[in-house]
């Protein structure tokens, strides 16, 4: 089982889990609105980009589109 | 390698596509932006590869500069989301996101969701939230009985479709109902209940994937891509199937991907049912007025329905307020507005999705490897 880290804490992840999936099971939102408002994915399938959050120091990125791997750091606006 | 047919999207009428042109020996590129095929309704299904054709998951296409004698647009259709206050709160998500999220390992197990909007989807999302383990505590449809009932009475045309209809079935169904607000962990409902829930999914019908087609030049008439018996739109060589034609489900979707994938005429009536789907599911003039003046409207620039109060195009709230100028490039509050304001879509620019130059350079390489 992959291991992730999101915002700075461990988690076993089963493979073949979004990264949004991952975070909305550890109760963590993604990207903070331009007004500070805490947004989490709507979509689901890559188009509102609310999802968006930072992987392996890459900006942007959105969760919903991207599988989990080992090692993989994640980290949320808020954090 | 050159290919002769390039398909985008590998949902049903894309499979489709691909299994009909590869029968006829041409050589197939099949690309979709998610990580597998199988579109919305076979996300995460296995099983569905196809062998002897090239294929690029995790792909997403945003400009048109592919080399092919056949260029197949099977992009789909996303969910017409509506503002209303409290929407943009991390508990409220689509219907079809929230089964999308729980397909890609949500756990919904024990959750409490209030399924809301229109259209057959939402049964459909119910059942399966079930099955997965959620409580659904209610489904909502906005369009009335009256319409319903001539939904379900013109279905005996379509049998296979009535018996999806009635495996579907839940005594948490009610008609002329939908959200009014959202707060933290609950949602006030038209009829006015409040339900504490820890969703509510929401969606109020879907809306085809247009960009593509639109970049390309081909010609939209009454929001969907018009194209002929064979499925080719009005550009040479470039075809449209499934949900961009119509919504209509996915034997539709199937029956026009193997026509353009064989470059056939396409078999069966389906416009039939698209026509009942949009007269049974129309959205009722009520859901225009549940955005307030201080409501958001477009999420990626937070920018509220009072601050375009005064604009008369997308193209006007753009330039003055940014409307529509976010990461998703006014997907969400465009099509919102489409019904809530009757803006026309505005032009397409590449690229169609904001890329990075490596994503670029890789979608070349894809079309001219
Ligand atoms: C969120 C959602 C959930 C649904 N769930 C159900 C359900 O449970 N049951 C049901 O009967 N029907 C469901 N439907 C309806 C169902 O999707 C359609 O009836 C049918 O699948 C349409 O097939 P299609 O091939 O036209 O499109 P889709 O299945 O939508 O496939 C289109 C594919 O193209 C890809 N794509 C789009 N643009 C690009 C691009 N630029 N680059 C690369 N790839 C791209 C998409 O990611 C997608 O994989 C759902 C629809 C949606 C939007
Ligand atoms: S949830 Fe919409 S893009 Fe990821």
């Amino acid at each position: 089982m992959p291991r992730i880290k999101l915002n700075g804490t461990l988690y076993d992840v089963p493979a073949q889990t979004s990264v949004a999936a991952a975070l909305m099971n550890a109760c963590f939102t993604a990207r903070q609105s331009i007004e500070g408002e805490a947004r989490g994915p709507l979509c689901g399938m890559g188009i509102c980009f609310e999802c968006r959050v930072t992987v392996d120091g890459i900006a942007y990125e959105r969760g919903c589109q991207l599988q989990v791997r080992d090692g993989m750091e994640v980290t949320t606006d808020a954090a | 390698m050159r290919h002769d047919t390039v398909i985008i999207g590998a949902g049903p009428g894309g499979l489709a596509a691909a299994r009909a042109a590869k029968r006829i020996g041409k050589r197939v590129l099949l690309i979709d932006d998610n990580w597998g095929p199988g579109g919305q309704i076979w996300r995460g299904y296995s099983g569905l590869d196809i062998d002897g054709i090239d294929k690029r998951y995790s792909t997403q296409v945003s400009d048109l500069d592919l080399d092919c004698e056949q260029l197949i647009l099977a992009c789909g259709a996303r969910e017409l989301f509506l503002p209303f206050p409290g929407w943009t709160l991390p508990h409220v998500v689509g219907a079809g996101g929230l089964q999308a999220l729980v397909k890609a390992g949500l756990k919904i197990q024990g959750k409490r969701v209030v399924v809301a909007g229109s259209g057959p989807l939402l049964l459909a999302v119910a059942a399966n939230l079930s099955k997965a383990g959620a409580e659904v505590v209610l489904v909502a449809e906005q369009a009335s009985w009256g319409s319903l009932v001539g939904f379900g009475v013109s279905l005996w045309r379509w049998p296979e479709k009535i018996i999806q209809a009635a495996g579907l079935a839940t005594s948490r169904f009610r008609a002329s109902v939908w959200p009014v607000s959202a707060e933290p962990g609950r949602v006030v409902m038209s009829d006015g209940q409040t339900l504490q829930c820890d969703y509510l999914a929401c969606g109020f019908g879907l809306v085809p994937n247009l960009e593509l087609a639109m970049l390309a030049g081909c010609k939209i008439e009454s929001g969907f891509v018009s194209v002929d018996a064979m499925q080719e739109t009005s550009v040479r060589g470039i075809y449209a199937v499934g949900e961009l034609t119509g919504i209509g489900g996915v034997e539709k979707a199937e029956a026009e991907g193997e026509a353009a994938g064989s470059r056939t005429a396409l078999r069966g009536n389906h416009g039939a049912f698209v026509e009942l789907l949009r007269q049974c599911f129309a959205l009722r003039e009520e859901l225009k007025s549940l955005a307030k003046p201080d409501t958001i409207v477009c999420r990626c620039e937070d920018v509220t329905l009072g601050k375009i109060a005064a604009c008369s195009s997308k193209r006007e709230a753009k330039l003055q307020t940014r409307c529509g100028m976010g990461a998703c490039q006014g997907r969400i509050c465009g099509s919102a507005l489409e019904f809530l304001r009757g803006w026309p879509p505005d032009t397409v620019r590449q690229p169609v999705h904001p890329v990075s130059v490596q994503d670029l350079l890789k979608q070349k390489e894809t079309a001219n490897p």
